[in-house]
């Protein structure tokens, strides 16, 4: 018999439980073997009722986050024997500050509502015709924009963020760090549309750059480095419009790219 | 500013879902989460060393006997004690947000982004030169 290893699931069930409970699975300790791996043992040679999300199990869907021994993880790209060794089992929760529908699965639509209201998509003044052709980019204009656009929308930036925790209403660091994907493109010229949204206290100054957000992406988007960012051009902004009203506008954000 | 206002909005159809609450004490939690409460508090102690500059300006102001009663305030061992703590905290804000300066500040040269470290390092490099300065200054009698 192969070498095992104890895995804590929290369970709830919305229709018996008031509160979640945990549930302990010893599983099989396989070197290769992720977090994922081991939810998956249970749930077809254990116990068929658990419930979470998964798709790719390649670090690339986003769908897999979880806290593992409380740490936001995307679960496909966590290995279980960096938890081997010590004996005390590996603790699987729901991410931390969203609801939790049933065991592992939380509700995302606030997210993907704050998501919608950045506007995240290439806006333009005036559309050129198609036989006119693409828009062009050079690599250095594209390198501005590229860290952000690597954002797989998994949330554990939002299960690290304790201002999230304590406000929901704040937008939120991938948001954020999207809307900044677009006003970086040298093609987008919706930096203006998007300001209305993100220089307001739900907003960027919501942030209190506690920094988390950055340290648990797994795609290296530096969330918590947008907003700074953005902080620093909203501020030159507003400045801006005070000493030179007919100025306005989103001349700042435009030379940035 | 006439901003769309952010609210929190779930789906339409609610199931029972369980809601944890954040504990008052979350901060203590995680090294990191201390770490930015102390960074917050260190801003407490900065107060307080402009404070203590306007207090030495006024007694300046007044003449040596009103500086020598400051000079001897000073030696309190409980106002020394402060100014020990204050002086921890002051350079635990100092290193912090040096460390942090390169999220905010992106620097561009010949196209390429400079590295985090050569900002962090520009900034320690001006506090050691401004020191030195300020040193000298006031060393030099
Ligand atoms: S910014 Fe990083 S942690 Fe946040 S949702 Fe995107 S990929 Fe995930
Ligand atoms: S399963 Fe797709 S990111 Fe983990």
């Amino acid at each position: 018999m192969a070498e095992t290893i104890s895995v804590e699931v929290a369970r709830y069930s919305p229709e018996r439980d008031t509160e979640p409970s945990s549930q302990r699975y010893d599983v099989p300790l396989h070197k290769d073997w992720v977090v994922l791996d081991a939810l998956n043992y249970i749930k077809d040679k254990m116990d068929g009722s658990l419930t979470f999300r998964w798709s790719c199990r390649m670090g690339i869907c986003g769908s897999c986050g979880m806290m593992v021994n409380g740490e936001p993880k995307l679960t496909c790209a966590t290995f279980l024997s960096d938890y081997a060794g010590d004996g005390s089992p590996v603790r699987v929760q729901p991410l931390r500050y969203f609801p939790v529908i049933r065991d592992l699965v939380v509700e995302i639509t606030d997210f993907m509502n704050k998501l919608q209201s950045v506007k995240p998509w290439l806006i333009r003044g005036d559309e050129k015709a198609v036989s006119e052709g693409e828009y062009l980019q050079t690599p250095e204009q594209l390198d501005r924009y590229k860290q952000f656009s690597m954002c797989i929308n998994c949330l554990l930036c939002y299960a690290a963020c304790p201002v999230y925790g304590l406000d929901p209403v704040f937008i939120g660091p991938a948001a954020i760090a999207l809307a900044q994907r677009y006003n970086m493109d040298s093609r987008d010229e919706g930096a203006g549309e998007r300001m209305d949204v993100l220089a307001q206290h739900e907003g960027i100054w919501g942030c209190t750059f506690v920094g988390e957000c950055t340290k648990v992406c797994p795609k290296h988007v530096d969330p918590a480095g947008a907003i700074q960012q953005y902080k620093l051009t909203a501020t030159i902004e507003r400045f801006k419009s005070f000493l030179m009203p007919w100025a306005a506008g989103n001349s700042e954000m435009e030379s940035a790219k | 500013m006439s901003g769309v206002r952010q609210t929190v909005r779930y789906t339409e159809y609610h199931p029972r879902w369980y809601r944890t609450r954040v504990s008052t004490w979350w901060w203590l939690s995680r090294w990191p989460y201390l770490k930015f409460i102390l960074r917050e508090i260190s801003s407490v102690f900065v107060a307080w060393f402009v404070v203590v500059l306007l207090l030495q300006i006024r007694a300046l102001s007044r003449g040596p006997q009103a500086y020598a009663a400051f000079e001897h305030w000073l030696q309190i061992p409980v106002i020394v004690l402060l100014n020990l703590t204050a002086m921890f905290f002051v350079t635990f804000h100092a290193v912090t947000w040096f460390n942090l300066t390169p999220r905010a500040m992106v620097v561009r040269f010949g196209g390429k982004r400079v590295p985090d470290g050569l900002i962090v390092g520009t900034n320690y490099a001006a506090w050691a030169a401004v020191s030195v300065v300020l040193a000298w200054f006031l060393l030099r009698s």
